[in-house]
């Protein structure tokens, strides 16, 4: 890329810049550049040299300018003026802010101890990376929080992938570690990508970037499709395996039972680098095919052709999705899948998975920061000890426990809540959001960082910090949030609008003022410059001047003693083998190997409930127009998706004398939700897919409306608690629900 | 001298709507009007494995296939941001050719 990132054009100028939300999406870190004139954003073109987007951009940054400048934007920071959801605000400087914050975070850390204030995060934007450090080093509280039941999204995959590779993020193979992509002499395209659970063409997961997809097909990768919705991209699949909700694990299972018992398996990876094989082999045999389509709806001869593809052709790259976090079961399928791709001969393979190290740059300093607080301190993050499988992957409390304590004040009582880029009312990452809503009443005091208004800061704020967009700060955006970084891009501040700090502003200078000892950097290039360096070797200017790194990539690592602390070959789990069987699951109580558990609830195991509530429930799939709760007020996108959307068989339609257009709701024994239906018969004529993240900027702010939060909520249906016996995955893919018109 | 147009593979057009964004904010074209528009088929079973679900953007009357970034070397907007990459610019001769070797699911449109 040039070398130059600021370009003045007749009298206006452009900067270079790589995304992640706000708004907009995870640490993809597509390129572009951004207009300026007078002070405004007037237009966002894609970067052509950037070697991953290589120009392309999607609606949400085509539409930035309208998010930068929104009218309905809060730009500077405020106070409360009025009762708490009454949402009436005054504006106040940046040092009365930090005054009213420092005041009440020592006075409550003093009576109560630094255990009761709580930092809440939300899923995927930058604040990522920051809100475990104003939570350990600039707060310094134990308790930092991603309030999503069983942690389901992400978190699970990196544990399970740490106990049983012991290594980061495993990502397929796109080529992008390197600079030549796809024409890179080691890279090789895979012959079959499997998406399991997961459509990236919207979702751009955790920084892979979705359309990569549709260049390997171009050069001649095929997709196999495990989804219970047939979406476009599985139109273009050579396969189609449309499950049941929730029965992910029997097909996993059953596929390694064809793979082993017809010997397809790669014996030379298995006999060096695979522990457990005996005891895996034992297990599957309770899962034959015909078994398993009794379970899971699939055709048994398509279990066995499917299973025959993934084995014989290489490589074959298994992309697993956000259904292996939010299913109770789902430590056992990501155990198998992973299993699939050992035993298959696919890790670390040009083509196959990628593996990183577990964590490195930002996302290795974010957690390091618990350094700061003392262990007397640390013992008393909540839920870590009833959760060991999840306390020792994370460095949070355990999202369920959180909302039992806020309830009942034990083991004690929570007193503050810092809510940074989480608007978790809404149905985005919370399961209940109505019992948080209540449960969160209880808290004194609140600061809400975000870049509008929403539910959530409404309900809670005292403090409302205004964050900037991508557009107006410096950064570095880290693919997989440092846990297989695939590129490290360089975030330019092009402009400002008002007067809004981002997260590593705040935290530096908060920080400053609670523990300056954690915060000697004067400014954000002085910190980016010291955490670049030393793993890397240049500082944040060369960055920028750069555009983009890409590392390279090395493969086989475990061949080559590149995986393991002691630079012994092997992986770096207990047995330094990939754990076939389990040796930590089995010391926290679980079985070792993956096994099959039916849904908490499904015509199966809830027969007598299925007869109320006869729909199996899915939701989540995204959309082009926004990210999660984002952009709901951008009238560009509102216009291309104007109402949240349910999608129903015609069949189950018209059983229930529901006509495209018609807004039903979904009830079930948790909660109700009402949606527009869409008539279509990619979905199965026994489940409906619902989207999530909806509320309705358009609508009144202050309670009871609360923006028409209650009204679309789709995780009201979604139960608390619900999870698998290591403290991970929750029904958010697979519940009951009726379905009725709403007039 | 030979005429322009606007080839679309959609098999590849991922119905992302990006192209209708991006034509519009180059021309400043008002909500509810259109230099391209996308359009869809399906989805439809044709048989018991094979669907048809089809994407496919239209050029409008109000398209000049961006004559202005076209003549300073660039690409059109829309075929510049497309992110399947399923929009192509170019010569009439050159994009039948395509068409031809590609052989599926291929339009071309003169605005
Ligand atoms: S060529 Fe230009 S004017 Fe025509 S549709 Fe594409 S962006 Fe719009
Ligand atoms: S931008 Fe490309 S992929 Fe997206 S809708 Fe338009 S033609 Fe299709």
């Amino acid at each position: 890329m040039k070398k130059e990132w600021k370009e003045q054009q007749n009298g206006c100028y452009t900067v270079r810049t790589c995304g992640w939300s706000p708004p907009g999406d995870h640490p993809v870190g597509c390129g572009m550049k951004l207009h300026i004139k007078d002070g405004r954003l007037v237009k966002v073109e894609g970067d052509a040299e950037h070697p991953i987007s290589q120009g392309r951009l999607c609606v949400r940054c085509l539409s930035l300018p309208e998010y930068v400048h929104h009218p309905q934007r809060i730009t500077h920071p405020m106070k409360r003026v009025g009762e708490r959801g009454e949402n009436k605000w005054q504006q106040i400087s940046w040092d009365e802010a930090w005054d009213i914050i420092v005041e009440k975070t020592n006075a409550i850390k003093k009576n109560y101890g630094a255990e009761s204030i709580i930092v809440f995060g939300g899923t995927g934007r930058e604040a990522c990376l920051y809100y475990y450090p104003l939570g350990f080093a600039s707060l310094g509280t134990p308790n930092v929080c991603y309030p999503l039941s069983g942690w389901s999204c992400y978190g699970p995959r990196c544990a399970i992938t740490d106990y049983i590779l012991g290594a980061g993020y495993p990502e397929i193979d796109f080529a992008g570690h390197f600079p030549d992509r796809y024409d890179n002499p080691e890279y090789k395209v895979p012959e079959y990508i499997v998406l399991w659970g997961k459509m990236p063409l919207m979702s751009n997961p955790d920084g892979f970037y979705g359309h990569s997809l549709i260049d390997m097909m171009k050069r001649g990768a095929k997709i196999i499709s495990v989804d219970p919705r047939i979406n476009w991209l599985s139109t273009r699949a050579a396969h189609r395996l449309q499950l049941r909700p929730g029965t992910d694990t029997a097909l996993a299972l059953g596929l390694l039972h064809v793979i082993i018992n017809e010997d397809l398996y790669d014996h030379e990876f298995v006999d060096k680098w695979c522990y457990g094989f005996d005891e895996l082999k034992e297990r599957v045999q309770e899962y034959p095919p015909e078994r398993v389509e009794e379970i899971t709806w699939v055709k048994k001869e398509k279990i066995v052709e499917v299973a025959r593809l993934i084995a014989k052709s290489k490589p074959t790259a298994i992309q697993w999705g956000l259904a292996v976090d939010e299913n109770p079961n789902g430590v056992q399928l990501g155990h198998a899948i992973l299993a699939i791709s050992a035993i298959t001969g696919n890790l670390d393979v040009p083509g196959g998975i990628t593996l990183g190290p577990p964590a490195t740059l930002l996302g290795k300093w974010r957690v390091e920061t618990r350094s700061e607080l003392s262990e007397e301190l640390w013992e008393k993050r909540i839920g870590a000890k009833e959760w060991p499988a999840l306390s020792m992957a994370l460095a949070t409390t355990h999202p369920d426990e959180t909302l039992d304590t806020l309830e009942t004040g034990k083991p004690y009582k929570l007193r503050m809540g810092w809510f940074n880029s989480s608007n978790f009312i809404t149905p985005t990452n919370s399961a209940q959001p109505d019992r948080w809503y209540r449960a969160l009443k209880s808290l004194e005091f609140n600061v809400v960082q975000d870049c509008f208004m929403t539910p959530t800061a409404v309900a809670f704020a005292d403090i409302f910090l205004p964050l900037p967009t991508f557009a107006e700060h410096d950064g570095v955006v880290i693919t997989h949030f440092g846990r297989n970084a695939i590129f490290v891009g360089a975030m330019n501040k092009a402009f400002e609008v008002g007067e809004c700090k981002s997260d590593i502003e705040v935290c530096i200078e908060l920080g400053k003022r609670l523990n300056p000892e954690a915060w000697p950097w004067n400014s954000v290039e002085e910190f980016f410059d010291d955490q670049l360096k030393p793993e890397l070797g240049f500082d944040f200017n060369d960055l920028r001047e750069m555009g983009i790194y890409q590392p390279g990539y090395t493969y086989r690592k475990h061949e080559k003693g590149l995986l393991r602390a002691d630079g012994e070959p092997g992986f770096n789990t207990v047995t330094g083998k990939v754990e076939l069987s389990s040796t930590l699951f089995e010391m926290w109580g679980e079985d070792p190997l993956p096994y099959y558990k039916e849904p908490f609830y499904s015509p199966v195991s809830t027969p007598e409930l299925a007869k109320e509530y006869p729909l199996i429930l899915t939701t989540g799939a995204r959309t082009f127009t926004s990210f999660h709760s984002e952009h709901r007020q951008i009238s560009t996108l509102r216009e291309i998706t104007p109402d949240p959307i349910m999608e129903i068989h015609p069949d189950t339609a018209a059983n229930l004398g529901i006509k495209e257009g018609d807004w039903v709701y979904m009830e079930n024994m948790f909660g109700k939700a009402k949606e527009k239906a869409h008539l279509t018969p990619t979905i199965h004529p026994k489940v409906v897919h619902a989207a999530h993240g909806w509320w309705y900027p358009e609508k009144p702010a202050a309670e009871p409306s609360l923006f028409g939060v209650w009204e679309s909520n789709i995780n009201t249906l979604i139960p608390h608690k619900h999870i698998g016996k290591l403290g991970f995955g929750a029904p958010f893919k697979s519940i009951l629900c009726k379905v009725y018109k709403t007039e | 001298m030979s005429r322009n147009g606007l080839l679309i593979d959609y098999e590849y057009c991922t119905g992302c709507h990006s192209c209708e964004v991006a034509c519009r904010n180059e021309h400043n074209i008002p909500r509810g009007k259109w230099g391209i528009k996308l359009t869809e088929v399906g989805p439809w079973q044709v048989n018991g494995e094979e669907w048809e679900w089809d994407y496919i953007p239209v050029p409008t009357v109000l398209c000049d296939l961006c004559k202005e970034r076209v003549a300073k070397g660039e690409k059109p907007s829309c075929v510049h941001h497309c992110l399947g990459q399923a929009m192509e610019y170019g010569t009439l001769e050159e994009l039948a050719k395509k068409m031809e070797s590609k052989g599926k699911k291929v339009a071309l449109f003169i605005p």
